[in-house]
């Protein structure tokens, strides 16, 4: 078989703490994003886009969602017959079964499948960053810098610094420095989560990390401040488009928002670079004689016949009559019934709620969101709370 | 009860000219999000007819884009699956002009089936039916051919030729008439018919010495006494796509909650092809009432009593009315629309007024630069 010339690995693992609720019954890149969309649809489109063909998805946290959701592939058209989209959870294997203790372990868990395809270079992304970005540019100046390592930066602002791998390069480009989670930040450049090593060179690192055991088997924490120690030739590559990375609630509803607008800050109208998704079998979207609709999306399935504004409404949703629903995020198959008020909410998938329920008060902004967990029925006429938390089903 | 789909993708195409000059009557736009032949697909894969053949004429290719593989309708089978049958299919075969024929080009594909049966739509119909139900009571009236009928009101200035089936209390038709005079209430065809797949198979290759060469003249009206051919009636939400002022009328029957619900939620799914188009956005100013937008629109104006196909754009100030625009229609500022019918890929100038009449939608062909 040919060689090809790049794989990815996608680390899709993660639990999301500090997701709450959305996250207690399924894997953070599966929770639902801008109406029709999960998370893991944009690295995996992105993927499609740049001409990766090859994706390992490395789940390990309740993956049953997750692994319905890719199925096949063949949304992202990534169905090959040489290559595709695989999950691939810890397995049990004769020398005993293990979770994946950190992002370099579960690579390692997985060299096998590396090397079957016998690439010359991996890219490493994570399943909780909303973006597009075309990977083979990357991969391009990876080659010609002849890199060990290339690292997509994006400079972010001095605060938002202490929460990000932040590091500093030359003129050339080449990394001298990098910190995780700096409380002292040399610089505003931020790692994204999106590695390109060569193979090689990763397979080594991996399998001698994996012998140390001082090492808690992380990219961040022992793989790149290790590399760079050694003096391997690691590079930046500097990413301006949109990026955001939604693991907390205010950041997942901020970067909902950012679909919203008459210039969004994130534009998924552009022919070039879709982003894909798998789609129900759902009614076109109805609005009704009494809606009103501002500043807002929606998409199949959804019949509104109440208040929207500033809202992003998702598949298969209802929203009754003289109810009002604002700042607010709506996740697949709610039914929200008549005169339900809703401000600063984010409603996960198959929620109930009642007529006459009020969720928000005069207490609500961005950082005091209410949050609703999956298949949850919310009684008539009850208030929830700005901040207010109910737990999934 | 093993059964193959045979689906008509031209033969209706002369009632909306209009429409199908580019294409198939089968992929003309319908319904917001779809196209016509997604109806017939989706009822065969949702009674479990895991192969079908749509037989074509011309003008073919935007329904082979918009079937693909059969994927979507989960027609991509290793046995079986959905096949385009065109019209050249035999060094012989010649272009159709007759049902008769159009099933005679056919004649390899259903000798290549082991199924017994055969489930035959024309994609003028709009509906979600069950067809197993329909071979179910064919079996069980030992029937040759079951046509599928409902009850139906024509009007005295309907002015089509509609066949109308005559039953005896057994629902075997006694009678099958062809007519223009209505006024009455009459059991009509629906286009959708089952039949057993050797008795079909006899009937063409035996056409010449049979003397046949229309299949509702020759099979349907002379044939009631020497066929045994039942009635099924069809009771469920239905729509005959004859004519460009019915194509409007039963579009804007779809922005009634009863009638979505019947034809999307009730029985099985109608799937679709799909482009990945972003969610509809509404913008600052823009409005909607009692319309059917699909994804990847961008309203900024007024849309009232409309159906939006995919991309379309509706500019600052422009009022769509009453209208159905199909993909990537772009209505320019302050442009009023009433009554009208876009085809794909019009663009509307700024400050244009353009109206129609229900009976008589104004229509604007694809492409076209108004």
């Amino acid at each position: 078989m040919k060689k090809k010339k790049c794989i990815a690995m996608l680390l899709a693992g993660g639990q999301g703490t500090r997701l709450y609720a959305l996250t207690s019954k399924i894997a953070k890149p599966a929770v639902s994003f801008g109406a029709k969309y999960r998370i893991i649809d944009f690295p995996l489109s992105n993927c499609t886009n740049s001409g990766i063909d090859t994706v390992g998805v490395l789940t390990q946290y309740e993956p049953l969602i997750l692994n319905e959701y890719i199925g096949s592939g063949k949304p992202w058209d990534l169905d090959r017959a040489y290559g595709g989209v695989y999950t691939l959870a810890p397995y049990q294997a004769k020398s005993g079964a293990q979770w994946y203790s950190g992002t370099a372990n579960a690579i390692y868990q997985n060299l096998h499948f590396i090397e079957k395809y016998d690439c010359e270079n991996v890219l490493i992304l994570s399943g909780d960053h909303i973006y597009k970005m075309d990977y083979s540019l990357m991969l391009d100046e990876h080659i010609r810098n002849d890199a060990d390592c290339t690292i997509a930066v994006i400079d972010v602002t001095m605060e938002e610094a202490t929460r990000f791998g932040i590091m500093s390069f030359d003129e050339s480009k080449r990394i001298t420095d990098f910190e995780e989670k700096p409380k002292n930040p040399k610089s505003n450049h931020a790692s994204m989560g999106v590695y390109i090593f060569k193979k090689d060179e990763l397979v080594a690192q991996l399998k001698r990390d994996e012998a140390d055991e001082k090492s808690v088997n992380d990219f961040g924490k022992n793989i790149i401040p290790y590399m760079l120690e050694k003096g391997k030739r690691m590079f930046a590559y500097s990413f301006s488009g949109y990026w955001k990375d939604v693991g907390t609630v205010t950041s997942l509803w901020e970067a909902n928002m950012d679909l919203l607008g008459n210039d969004p800050a994130i534009s998924l109208n552009a022919p070039e670079m879709k982003i894909y998704s798998r789609n129900e079998p759902l009614p076109p979207a109805y609005v009704g004689e009494s809606a009103y609709i501002n500043n807002s999306i929606y998409t199949a399935g959804c019949e509104i016949y109440g208040e929207v504004s500033n809202s992003v409404i998702s598949e298969d949703v209802y929203i009754g009559k003289n109810s009002v629903v604002t700042n607010s995020v709506i996740m697949r198959g709610t039914k929200i019934g008549d005169n339900v008020v809703i401000n600063y909410g984010m409603i996960d998938e198959n929620v109930k709620i009642e007529d006459g329920v009020v969720i928000g008060d005069e207490n609500s902004d961005k950082y005091n969101i209410a949050l609703v967990g999956r298949n949850q029925t919310i009684a008539k006429n009850s208030k929830i709370k700005s901040g207010e938390v109910i737990e999934s089903l | 009860m093993k059964t193959v789909g045979i689906i008509f993708s031209n033969i209706h195409d002369k009632e909306i000219k209009e429409l199908t000059s580019n294409r198939t009557l089968a992929s003309v736009p319908y319904a917001c999000r779809y196209r016509l032949v997604d109806f017939a697909l989706s009822n065969m894969t949702n009674s479990e007819i895991t192969k079908v053949g749509i037989i074509t004429k011309s003008n073919y290719q935007s329904l082979m884009d918009h079937v693909g593989s059969g994927k979507s309708w989960d027609l991509s089978r290793k046995n079986g699956g959905v096949m385009i049958l065109p019209p050249f299919g035999n060094r012989e075969s010649k272009v159709y002009n007759s049902r008769f024929e159009a099933l005679s080009n056919a004649i390899g594909f259903l000798k290549t089936c082991n199924e017994d049966y055969v489930v035959m739509t024309d994609c003028d119909n709009v509906c979600n039916i069950d067809y197993q139900k329909v071979i179910e009571y064919h079996i069980e009236k030992h029937a040759d051919i079951t046509v599928v009928y409902r009850k139906k009101y024509l009007p005295n200035d309907d002015n089509k030729v509609r066949t109308q089936f005559i039953l005896d209390d057994d629902g075997r038709v006694i009678k099958t008439v062809i007519s223009k005079k209505h006024d009455v209430e009459v059991n009509k065809f629906s286009n959708i018919f089952v039949i057993n797949r050797l008795f079909l198979l006899n009937i063409l290759e035996n056409a010449e010495d049979l003397e046949y060469t229309s299949f509702s003249r020759d099979v349907m009206i002379k044939g009631v006494d020497m066929y045994r051919i039942y009635g099924y009636e069809f009771t469920g939400y239905y729509a005959s796509i004859d004519s460009l002022a019915n194509y409007y009328k039963h579009n804007m029957e779809l922005l009634v909650k009863e009638n979505r619900d019947a034809l999307f939620r009730e029985g099985g799914a109608i799937f679709t092809n799909v482009r990945d188009s972003a969610p509809c956005r509404f913008e600052e100013g823009g409005s909607a009432k009692n319309s059917l937008i699909a994804d990847g629109c961008v309203i900024e104006g007024e849309v009232i009593n409309s159906i939006l196909f995919r991309g379309v754009h509706v500019a600052k100030g422009a009022v769509v009315k009453d209208s159905i625009l199909m993909q990537n229609t772009e209505v320019g500022e302050g442009t009023q629309l009433n009554c009208v019918i876009a085809d794909k890929q019009v663009h509307v100038l700024k400050g244009r007024l353009l109206s129609g009449h229900p009976t008589h939608p104004y229509f604007i062909t694809k492409d076209s630069i108004v």
